[in-house]
């Protein structure tokens, strides 16, 4: 019987981003991270080339985290006091490919921390660790405007991913990311045409496609997985057809998700099993269902659902 | 939508003039202004100009000297056809064949051989086709041929024959409706293309009946047109007719959007 042809030929490659410089670029990290540049849908290798695998960031805080699971508490309570030390035990011992250093501590309705304190969280990671780094904002808009100028000057040539724009806040990180070299994430609440809205805002103001790499606001499985899924897949075969303005990588801010969730932290509830499998499992699952998506950069909180990625990942990532 | 901009024409006064002069500055300016309109394809056509072929082949490398954006090459005479095809730095567009065999027979194989599209008209010994079961039978027999020899229907765009509003207004829903059944000739199936000032051929709403007939013809199947591109009006309405179809992804700045996909490919 003859199978019919349904490879598609796709007329346009996901953009490629490098986050990270080394010293002959300018920067001081000891590697760089390369993310996108598909020419089909997620892991479709007969189809076309996935030149980059998906990597994963592993998140760091710059205060002592209020309201973290005692299952995180486990491997990070030691060194979660010092941004610097926090994140080389990331890399150093459970592989993080970046680390994702978000500026909890500037919350105006938390401890209020100021630029300089910013900035010097910042500066502690970059000399702990020679990943690439990506730097999110505290999520106040006029409070991340304060405080991450200082932070992108400080890291000044370290091509770093900031986070991140909206429709409503992209004109102080588009003229940072311009002026200091950093790339940025494209930040949408659930919306495939608000994505594609603040891709088209921040280009007219002179940022490159290139530089950007789209957040779309990625829930925890159980919380609206399959809405973004559909967000991702949609999007993705836009970019891949020719809408230069969905043609960029895409981010799935995993730890921070997850670990709000009762199915991941509760143990009151006996049927659901055994707490300290379900988390990590609630988070690589989690995971999974976005890098089938195409989520090309992961945010990941807990060592052994990084460490069961990983291994998934080495199975996708063959072509056979 | 693939924009043909029809500008450079020696139907134009000022085309006329470029090329007996050999005024360069004219062709340059047009095929500027057009590619940063946005058009996929600049059309050139020397009209009853000249028939020199040098002449020919001196406008079209004007027009590559200033942009890299893809030439319909717009002639009925073989010579200049060939000299074109050994030009053009982007793929061309053959504009055109008609259902003549002769005609295919000559046009179809440069085509298939030089790897380049082909607009197929569909009129014939007969004349021009006066009702859509003609329309219809005309493209069946132009696609056939071309298919059989090797043309892919992706490098395909079958002309339906658009006919002046002011003299044959009936004809205006026999192209839409033929339109709609040349989509069934194949899936995916071939491109559409219309000349479409034809439409508004000396009347005084030009810019709308134009704009009008073009999103009329995007609902019925029609994904190409030889047309005005510097017409902004025009060419947003055709993005939106698009949109509204679901063949972009809605943004408060669709219009930025769609331009923005487009990168002009003006030199110097």
């Amino acid at each position: 019987m003859l199978i019919p042809e349904v490879r598609q030929k796709w007329a346009n490659p996901i953009n490629t981003v490098t986050i990270g410089a080394t010293s002959e670029e300018g920067g001081t990290r000891t590697c760089t991270v390369t993310v996108g540049g598909s020419t089909t849908l997620p892991f479709l290798h007969f189809e076309g080339k996935i030149p980059h695998r998906p990597v994963i960031a592993m998140e760091v805080l710059d205060i002592i985290p209020k309201d973290w699971s005692a299952l995180l508490g486990e491997h990070f309570s030691d060194v979660w006091d010092d941004p610097g030390k926090w994140a080389k035990k990331c890399v150093d011992e459970f592989g993080a490919d970046l680390v994702c250093l978000r500026l909890a501590g500037c919350d105006p309705d938390g401890e209020d921390k100021g630029p300089d304190e910013a900035a010097a969280a910042v500066k502690s990671v970059l000399e702990a660790v020679g990943v690439p780094l990506i730097v999110w904002g505290c999520g106040n808009n006029d409070k991340d405007n304060e405080v991450l100028p200082q932070c992108s000057e400080i890291s000044a040539g370290e091509r770093c991913l900031f986070g991140s724009i909206t429709e409503d806040n992209y004109k102080t990180l588009v003229a940072l990311c311009k002026a200091d070299g950093h790339k940025l994430i494209a930040e949408s609440p659930v919306d495939i045409n608000i994505a594609k809205q603040v891709n088209v805002l921040a280009t007219d103001l002179g940022l490159d496609p290139k530089d950007i790499v789209i957040y779309p606001t990625s829930g925890s499985l159980g919380y609206g997985v399959e809405y973004v899924y559909s967000i991702m897949e949609r999007g993705r075969i836009a970019g891949l057809g020719g809408d230069t303005m969905w043609a960029m990588p895409i981010l799935c801010d995993i730890g921070k998700e997850v670990w709000k969730v009762k199915e991941a932290v509760s143990d009151e509830i006996a049927e659901w099993g055994d707490q300290s499998q379900r988390g990590p499992l609630w988070e690589a699952t989690t995971a999974y269902v976005y890098l089938l998506a195409g989520a090309d950069t992961l945010i990941m909180r807990h060592p052994k659902a990084v460490s069961e990625v990983k291994k998934y990942l080495e199975k996708l990532i063959e072509s056979k | 939508m693939i924009f043909i901009g029809e500008r450079i024409n020696g139907g134009f006064k000022d085309v006329v003039k470029a090329v007996k002069e050999k005024d360069s500055g004219i062709i340059k300016k047009w095929a500027i202004r057009q590619t940063q309109a946005g058009a996929d394809y600049i059309d050139v056509n020397i009209g009853a100009v000249s028939n020199k072929v040098e002449d020919y082949i001196w406008m079209i490398e004007t027009v590559q000297e200033t942009v890299s954006t893809p030439i319909s090459i717009d002639t009925n005479k073989l010579e200049f056809l060939k000299e074109a095809l050994k030009l053009c730095q982007k793929t061309p567009l053959i504009n055109s064949t008609t259902a003549h065999d002769e005609k295919l027979d000559q046009l179809v194989p440069l085509a298939v051989e030089h790897e380049v599209g082909l607009i197929g008209v569909c009129m014939d010994e007969k004349g021009s086709p006066q009702d859509v079961n003609r329309r219809v039978e005309l493209a069946a027999k132009i696609f056939t041929h071309a298919v059989e020899k090797g043309l892919p229907p992706e490098r395909l765009f079958l002309d339906p024959v658009i006919m002046p509003l002011k003299f044959l207004q009936p004809q205006a829903t026999n192209v839409l409706e033929a339109i709609s059944q040349f989509r069934l000739l194949s899936d995916p199936p071939p491109h559409i293309v219309v000349g479409l000032s034809n439409i508004s051929s000396q009347t005084i709403e030009l810019k709308l009946i134009n704009r009008t007939f073009l999103v009329m013809a995007i609902e019925a199947g029609l994904d190409a047109a030889i047309c005005d591109v510097t017409d902004t009006e025009l060419v947003s309405a055709a993005i939106t007719a698009e949109l509204i179809k679901g063949e972009h992804i809605y943004s408060d700045s669709f219009l930025k959007a769609y331009q923005a996909a487009k990168k002009p490919g003006v030199s110097d």
